[in-house]
């Protein structure tokens, strides 16, 4: 029957509380201005009740002081309301510099994880608490949206490009996923756990039936079988920017525009390789490989050149797959070389 | 009350001429309002048997009454329905047909010809679209998202696409029409500033229904041509972007929610003076708030898609103007409440309807407020929070407004009076019935139940067995008006002119009016709008 019955939702992340508390002083104020409204309406109703069918109302038109102070006190507490709520979405935006990464790919109607770590997991995700842990997530057909009420957030999951969230668990247990954008016909099945862990849970589920290998190890399979590392080795020639030290590096194009290069613009060079050309390389050299490698395998590919470099800025252990062989001695030619402060136009904002 | 029994015998619109071809074929905007109030009666108990379906449905955590598949066109086509063909033609359709001309102190709408191919357009539109719906329903959801109703659905997504697409000519239409009769065909004497506010609202409505509605066309036939020739403009499979989709629909549909309010506004602006016996307060403030909801209404589309992958730059943008356009509709909620105190405020039906219009309006905007905060709106967006606000807004707003309109205005429409008993008991199950329905969403949004769900866990099915509660008793409250106003169609008592003693030109002429409205044109010699001070001796106050 009708079980755990409750009027408000857990609260297990960092800024749950913060959205709470928000809502509530939302709620009390607007409560007491509707309840205020609803007073004064049936008051206004039964004291100025028609007493007799020829009867007239007070003629007043208009009172110019109570109309400025009806447009301009709502407006004030608009604004703070605006401004609180702004503050709020930054911080749920933005993920920490230090966040752990996990792959999510949506597809109707099951989530598909990937850890850095060589897990797989379907429909469920664990995570330890007390850890900020970001989503780097893509659909393989229609927009999903990654929602978990217990952490207060949310976010569309599209096809073709990444989009991210994050999350800080900060109380053990397990909470619904829910998709949260209609995707057709089981999309109220479309629904999974989250799986919060102390850290020592957390150590022993990633012991536990151990994987192959970490995510980048696999994606270092993939390099290799799909044909990347024919070209992308040490000594082509220079006809294909070399990987090491690419990931969230700036790279300067031929266009003369620099970006960074994130998950995203490593995406785009498997699905239109000559959209954003490096500086002294030239297009149509790399194939295409849409229809080829499915987004998952992307996401190990990703994961294996993240590995062949250092990430500035994040603190997350390097994953246990080690750059081949052949890229053990060759210099970096071309691209990765340029600098430049751009910051990259998807990821990080 | 002997005056009332005595029988009519003078020529008015609805007996000059008879037969079905007399209606089928008749120019006059007061049977072209019968007429669409016939046809969105329909729609509309359409659209309500598949809410009630999906009511029933939800009682259960899991799939009892229909699979999922059927769900998920329950949904869609009881939005499409009421979107399209209930609420945005409802009130200008029927009233606003019916009294705009009569309030400018005119015979009939600029183009009467022009208003008829309205409503045929639109039965032609609504025909394609229950074609849709019958040969076996659209799974989209009423928002066409990409690149599901392109690529992915099944269903008849074109043949919907096509019927909305025709109705919006309808729309446009009539909007034309309006905005023409309103500025040309107005009484000697009658000033813009003397103009009901009825009048000021739906000008406001159908400006905004000429410049979004072809926005909607251009993005269903996007939607077709990607559907049926594979051009890649929102999938990206084919090289589309599908937030490009959400982008062009919502530029289209914030805009279209405001068309479904303002004209409520406009009825609500009407009862509330008539019902105190009082000018509306600050009329200058009401008449330019409705402008100012039609012009920002149009900078707000992005609160869609917080979550959508927006730049937080743009959302901050869209969150601001949010606030901004939540002013003027505080500033009417104020205006007419001012209006109430110090009348003589009378408890007839089409004022419960107003009253209890501007309590759930309140809630409804508020929780507008919520929505707009960009961190609060990450957790509710797509929830029960989203459908809750917006049927607050929908239902307790326009549907209640449309009915008390449809009561104030019944004496003037049928020439006979309503069961006054009975429509004040409906009024207040409808009431009652709308919030035991709608008040649980909001709580089961913030505990995080997402919207178009056929089944969902264990722990929100007590608040949905609530909700479903609620509906069964808010069906009732419809069905009733529905049976006694048929009723007093035939053996209402008969109504005298003015029998409000309202202060608007309708009420100068006879209920029913002739079919030229007016036996010669009124010249408006007051100063101001509603001046019951002029009208003392006329309408016989003290
Ligand atoms: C008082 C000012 C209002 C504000 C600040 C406001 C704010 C919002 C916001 C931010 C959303 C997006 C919520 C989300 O999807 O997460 C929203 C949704 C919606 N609002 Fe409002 N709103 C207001 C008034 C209205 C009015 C007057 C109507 C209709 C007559 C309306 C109808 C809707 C509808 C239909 C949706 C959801 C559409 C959908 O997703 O299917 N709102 N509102
Ligand atoms: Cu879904
Ligand atoms: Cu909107």
């Amino acid at each position: 029957m009708i079980t755990n019955f409750r009027l408000w939702p857990e609260s297990a992340s960092s800024v749950a509380g913060g959205v709470d508390l928000l809502f509530l002083i939302l709620l009390v104020v607007c409560t007491a201005v509707s309840v205020g409204i609803a007073a004064f309406l049936i008051y206004s109703a039964i004291r100025y009740h028609r007493k007799s069918p020829n009867e007239l109302g007070t003629q007043t038109r208009y009172n110019i002081p109570a109309e400025v102070t009806w447009t301009v006190v709502p407006f004030i507490f608009f604004m703070a309301v605006f401004v609180w709520g702004a503050k709020l979405y930054f911080e749920i935006q933005r993920p920490p510099d230090n966040a752990m990464s996990i792959y999510v790919v949506g597809k109707q109607w099951m989530w598909k994880v990937q850890h850095l770590e060589g897990q797989r997991e379907i429909n469920e995700i664990h995570i330890p608490v007390g850890r900020p842990v970001k989503l780097i997530m893509t659909s393989e057909d229609v927009i999903h949206d990654f929602f978990v009420p217990a952490f207060r957030t949310k976010q569309d999951v599209l096809p073709d490009r990444y989009t991210t969230t994050w999350f800080e668990a900060t109380t053990p247990g397990k909470y619904h996923l829910f998709c949260s954008q209609y995707c057709g016909t089981k999309h109220s099945g479309m629904i999974g756990w989250i799986y919060a862990l102390t850290p020592v849970d957390y150590q022993r589920w990633l012991t536990q039936g151990a994987p192959e290998g970490s995510l980048a190890s696999t994606g270092e399979k993939y390099f290799h079988q799909f044909g990347c590392a024919n070209c992308h080795h040490f000594n082509n020639q220079g006809r294909c920017p070399d990987l090491r030290n690419l990931y969230m590096r700036p790279v300067l194009l031929t266009t003369g525009k620099t970006i960074i290069a994130d998950d995203s613009y490593i995406r785009e060079k498997l699905h239109d390789p000559d959209a954003q050309v490096p500086w002294g390389f030239s297009a149509n050299v790399m194939p295409n490989f849409t229809g080829v490698v499915t987004e998952e395998q992307i996401l190990a590919l990703i994961s294996y050149i993240k590995a062949l470099g250092p990430q500035p800025g994040t603190q997350e252990p390097s994953s246990s797959g080690a750059a081949p062989a052949e890229y053990g001695t060759q210099k970096g030619i071309g691209g990765p070389g340029a600098t430049s402060n751009a910051g990259s136009q998807v990821e990080k904002r | 009350m002997i005056q009332a029994v005595a029988p009519k015998i003078e020529k008015n619109y609805l007996n000059e001429k008879v037969g079905l071809l007399s209606w089928l074929l008749t120019t006059d905007h007061k049977r072209i309002a019968i007429l669409y109030t016939f046809s969105i009666t329909v729609f509309f108990f359409i659209g309500g048997f598949f809410a009630l379906m999906m009511r029933l449905e939800l009682l259960s955590p899991r799939n009892w009454l229909v699979s999922a598949e059927t769900y998920n066109k329950l949904f869609t086509m009881h939005g499409i329905i009421m979107v399209w063909f209930f609420l945005i033609p409802s009130i200008p359709g029927t009233l606003g047909n019916f009294l705009i001309p009569m309030m400018v102190g005119a015979k009939d709408v600029a183009f009467p010809k022009l208003n008829l191919l309205s409503w045929y357009i639109f039965m032609l539109g609504g025909g394609v679209t229950v074609y849709a719906l019958f040969r076996g329903g659209v799974d989209t959801g009423w928002t066409f998202y990409t690149p599901f109703s392109t690529t992915y659905s099944t269903t008849y997504v074109v043949a919907a696409a096509v019927g909305i697409f025709i109705a919006g000519f309808s729309t446009i239409l009539t909007a034309l029409n309006f905005i023409a009769t309103i500025h040309s065909m107005r009484a000697p004497g009658l000033t813009w500033f003397k103009l009901p506010i009825f009048v000021w609202s739906m000008y406001a409505n159908s400006v905004v229904l000429i410049l979004n509605t072809p926005v909607l066309a251009i993005t269903l036939v996007m939607l077709a041509v990607e559907r049926i020739f594979t051009v890649g403009i929102f999938d990206p499979a084919l090289g589309g972007d599908p937030v490009l989709f959400q982008h062009m629909f919502w530029f289209y549909s914030h805009p279209a929610v405001y068309t479904m309010v303002l004209p409520a506004m406009a009825v609500i602006s009407e009862i509330v003076p008539a019902f105190s016996r009082k000018p509306l307060f600050g009329y200058k403030a009401v008449a330019f708030s409705s402008i100012a909801i039609a012009v920002v209404g149009f900078l707000v589309w992005g609160h869609h898609m917080f979550v959508a992958g927006e730049s937080v730059y743009s959302a901050l943008a869209f969150s601001f103007l949010s606030y901004c356009v939540a002013v003027p509709s505080a500033i009417k909620v104020f205006n007419w409440t001012a209006t109430i105190h110090g009348g003589s405020v009378s408890w007839d039906t089409p004022m419960l309807y107003a009253i209890g219009f501007i309590g759930l309006f309140t809630i409804g905007g508020m929780t507008g407020l919520f929505l707009a905060a960009l961190g609060l709106d990450v957790h509710v967006h797509d929830t029960y929070f989203v459908i809750a606000h917006f049927h607050y807004i929908m239902v307790g707003g326009s549907v209640m407004a449309f009915l008390g309109g449809v009561h104030y205005w019944w004496p003037k429409i049928s020439g006979k009076m309503y069961p006054e008993g009975l429509a004040r008991l409906s009024a207040l199950i409808v009431f009652i019935g709308f919030n035991l329905t709608f008040f649980p969403q909001f709580v089961l949004g913030y505990l995080g139940m997402p919207r178009r769900y056929a089944a969902y866990p264990e722990e929100f099915q007590m608040l949905h067995v609530l909700s479903t509660a609620g509906a069964t008793i808010l069906g009732v409250g419809y069905v009733l008006p529905l049976c006694y106003l048929i009723w007093a169609w035939h053996y209402g008592r008969d109504a005298t002119p003015n029998p409000w003693r309202a202060t608007g030109l309708e009420w100068k002429s006879s209920s029913p009016p002739p079919t030229h409205n007016f036996e010669v044109t009124p010249i408006v010699t007051a100063k101001l709008p509603y001046d019951y001070e002029a009208m003392k001796e006329e309408l016989e106050l003290v």
